[in-house]
């Protein structure tokens, strides 16, 4: 009984499906680096460096795994490759087992005693902010959660249309002031609502915003404490999302929006199609902030709860 | 043993410094430097390789000017060749045919359109045309609303049908609207797909062949990791695009991106996007790009300001005179003149890589050399051709002419005649540190 088992065979099925691009070409890479190869050797070291830099690991999170790895290799003299897969596996591992601290159970889950559960989505431009809302949406709708959105991304062309197609889509409530309004107030105004109407969770979309403009990030700051005013501990959740094809800039949005709002879970996207995910482990070993959710395709039960051993195992399936 | 003087001067200089021209050796470190500076900038892993090995193959026997290290001058080599290699002849977008069409592709969330909109703007304003939109983006919601608010804002026609789930007719009918009123060009805002979705890019080969645009632009968040080779390579092998948009380059991403595209798909990069307003959007300077990938502007300056200030004959001149022992004052105070020429003293030491941060807290003035020239300047011309002259007596009017004590003076001497013997291995960089340490403490 692993800790896989609390899994549906589904869940398993579906990340499986959508880390498929990732796993195939780490995994038929990392295969190809130690074929004809009998021990784990400077060439072989080198390969899996390349493998590790391709799948936007970083240069220094990879730096450390091959300097883990090399050490183990002087220490036992000898490593022989077939071994590679299992060290590699377990020195991934440990490097995400330092900031994973999400609750293990794969389900989409909040905590009970806070009640409007308040989630902030952030992120920079076109990472997939509204999509995730839509789809965690759905999922808490799913586990019998009664969810308010608020659509506080009043900046980008017909960002409230979009929202509010997805609040019909999966049928909760959505509080809107229209473009241009004030992100704060209409963060204020979903609150109230939520506190009127009863609702276990509310999911407040910000506007897209590059992490090096300064007013956007502090704009960030400001809704945060009005929405404090309605409900003293609010946000409970400021989600971080992350494009999963970005590169190493990634490391940079974490640094800058942790700096402005206290992100505190992180939600990676796009993970589907890119030979990528690699990201993953260079944000889980740079930053103590938990990856929570993963998207994973397009369709709205396409995100999934972030786990690191279905995570470490989809990469290294034969 | 028939060699000139002055070659024989010249190989013992070269032999002093040790670090004549570009070897193997002594840009090896750089190298992995640079290759680390373009890894971090998600420059593709084997692009920087085969990049960094070409700029090795080029500078290797190349001389070194005095001024500065191999590794420095290596560092500008690349850039150089960067800029090379991203540039090219820089390419417009055709607009000869009536209505122009172009198509736009890309991955979801790279910009396209928002890109639209600024292009439809950039063509209606700044080069006389009459736009239409197409909203061919029938899969995120409120796309199409997008596109119509984007239209309103700038003043240009959009074509959308909320009806229909047929991109290809959308697309024909659009065409069909502005070849009757006369639009000169069209723009087909397109759903952001997946390179490996390949239902989705069956769709956009559909629209391609039903239009025949004269233009297809591939978008490209400038942001994008290793995986941009593949999505390019894999956009392109489908649709065959004219041109990059390299957008969200407002953003602080160093945009290796554009390296890798560039060199896997040789097509230019026509447009890049720098902000949310309609009108950020710039045409693609590939020197500037070079400077950001590299993240090394710094040093590339340092070695442009010494390039610009440094005269060869000058500079051959004080060699020879440094290889005599015939260095003097007026040199001297030459030289701080033109170290000062360069800029603010803090910035340039700082300029060095690795010193930076040493002297983060350190406080360099910028008058640091006045006194220096004080003292100079109180000696007589003799005096300064003739530093061995100054003897207690002399010491003790400049002392009193530039209002100095005699133990400034005292020091300014002994200094002298340290870089005096300095000079003669300058070149190599731990010396020029120390050298440039001493100054600091010149004050």
């Amino acid at each position: 009984m692993g800790i896989l088992s609390i899994f549906s065979k589904d869940k398993k099925e579906k990340l499986d499906k959508g880390l498929f691009v990732t796993k195939q070409t780490f995994f038929s890479r990392l295969a190809k680096a130690i074929t004809g190869k009998a021990t784990v050797d400077h060439e072989v070291l080198a390969n899996l460096e390349e493998i590790l830099i391709t799948s936007d690991v970083g240069v220094d999170t990879t730096m450390k795994i091959i300097d883990r790895i090399q050490k183990r290799v002087e220490q036992q003299r000898k490593v022989e490759t077939a071994e590679l897969n299992k060290i590699l596996r377990e020195e991934i591992s440990s490097l995400m087992v330092q900031s994973d601290v999400t609750d293990q159970s794969g389900e989409f889950t909040f905590p009970q005693n806070k009640k409007p559960y308040v989630i902030m989505v952030v992120g920079v431009n076109g990472v997939g902010k509204t999509t995730t809302i839509g789809k965690l949406a759905y999922q808490f709708k799913k586990a019998g959660a009664s969810v308010m959105l608020g659509a506080a991304d009043t900046f980008r062309a017909a960002a409230v249309d979009q929202l509010t197609i997805w609040s019909e889509r999966i049928g909760v409530q959505i509080v809107s002031q229209g473009m241009n309004a004030d992100p704060a107030s209409v963060a204020f105004d979903t609150l109230k609502s939520a506190v009127s109407k009863d609702s276990d969770v509310v999911i407040i979309d910000t506007a897209g915003r590059l992490h090096n403009k300064v007013n956007l990030m502090n704009e960030l700051s400001k809704i945060k404490k009005v929405m404090q005013k309605v409900v003293p501990d609010a946000p409970h959740e400021i989600l971080l999302v992350l494009d999963g094809s970005t590169g190493q800039n990634a490391i940079e949005q974490c640094k800058q929006f942790t700096a402005a709002t206290d992100v505190n879970a992180l939600a990676i996207t796009k993970l589907d199609g890119t030979a990528k995910g690699g990201v993953v482990i260079g944000i889980s070993d740079q930053f103590k902030i938990p990856v929570k959710y993963i998207g994973v395709g397009e369709k709205m039960e396409d995100l999934q709860v972030f786990n690191k051993h279905e995570f470490v195992d989809s990469l290294f399936k034969q | 043993m028939f060699d000139s003087l002055s070659d024989k001067i010249e190989r013992a200089f070269k032999l002093l410094k040790g670090q004549g021209k570009i070897t193997e050796v002594n840009v090896s470190e750089t190298v992995k430097e640079i290759r680390k500076a373009l890894l971090d900038a998600d420059v593709n892993y084997k692009v920087a390789k085969q990049f960094t090995d070409t700029v090795k193959e080029k500078a290797l026997g190349q001389n070194v000017l005095t001024a500065i290290s191999p590794g420095q001058l290596l560092t500008k080599i690349t850039r150089d060749e960067l800029a090379l290699l991203m540039g090219g002849a820089s390419v417009d977008i055709k607009l000869s045919s009536s209505p122009t069409v172009i198509l736009m592709s890309g991955l979801q969330g790279s910009g396209k359109t928002t890109f639209s909109g600024k292009l439809a703007s950039y063509l209606k304003n700044k080069r006389g045309k009459k736009p239409l939109l197409i909203a061919c983006d029938l899969y995120r919601p409120a796309a199409i609303d997008q596109l119509h608010v984007l239209g309103e804002q700038i003043g240009v026609e959009v074509f959308s049908d909320r009806e229909s789930k047929d991109a290809v007719s959308i697309a024909k009918r659009g065409v069909q609207q502005a070849k009757e009123n006369g639009n000169s060009v069209v723009i087909i805002d397109t759903a952001g797909r997946l390179a490996v979705d390949e239902v989705m890019m069956n769709e956009i080969e559909a629209v391609k062949k039903a239009v025949d645009p004269d233009e297809i632009l591939f978008v490209v968040d400038a942001m994008t990791g290793q995986d941009a080779v593949n999505t390019a390579k894999a956009f392109n092998e489908r649709l065959n695009f004219d041109g990059v948009v390299l957008t969200k380059l407002d953003g602080d991403t160093r945009g290796g991106a554009a390296l890798s595209i560039k060199s896997v798909v040789n097509k230019p990069i026509k447009f890049v996007g720098t902000g949310e307003k309609m009108e950020a959007m710039d045409v693609f300077h590939p020197e500037r790009m070079a400077d950001r990938i590299l993240g090394m502007g710094d040093v590339v300056t340092l070695v442009e300001r010494a390039q610009e200030q440094f005269n060869v004959e000058d500079a051959r001149k004080l060699q020879k005179k440094i290889a005599k022992n015939q260095f003097d004052f007026n040199d001297f105070v030459a030289q701080l003149q033109q170290i000062k020429k360069m800029g603010n003293m803090k910035d340039l030491v700082s300029m060095i890589p690795g010193v930076g941060k040493a002297i983060k807290d350190v406080d360099i003035k910028d008058d640091a050399f006045n006194g220096i020239e004080a003292i100079v300047a109180s000696m007589t011309p003799y005096e300064r051709e003739h530093p061995e002259s100054l003897n207690g007596s002399r010491r003790q009017r400049i002392a009193k002419g530039s209002g100095t004590s005699v133990t400034d003076v005292n020091k300014l001497i002994k200094q002298f005649d340290e870089t005096r013997k300095m000079m003669r291995m300058m070149g190599d960089k731990k010396n020029m540190m120390k050298m440039m340490s001493q100054m600091k403490n010149m004050r």
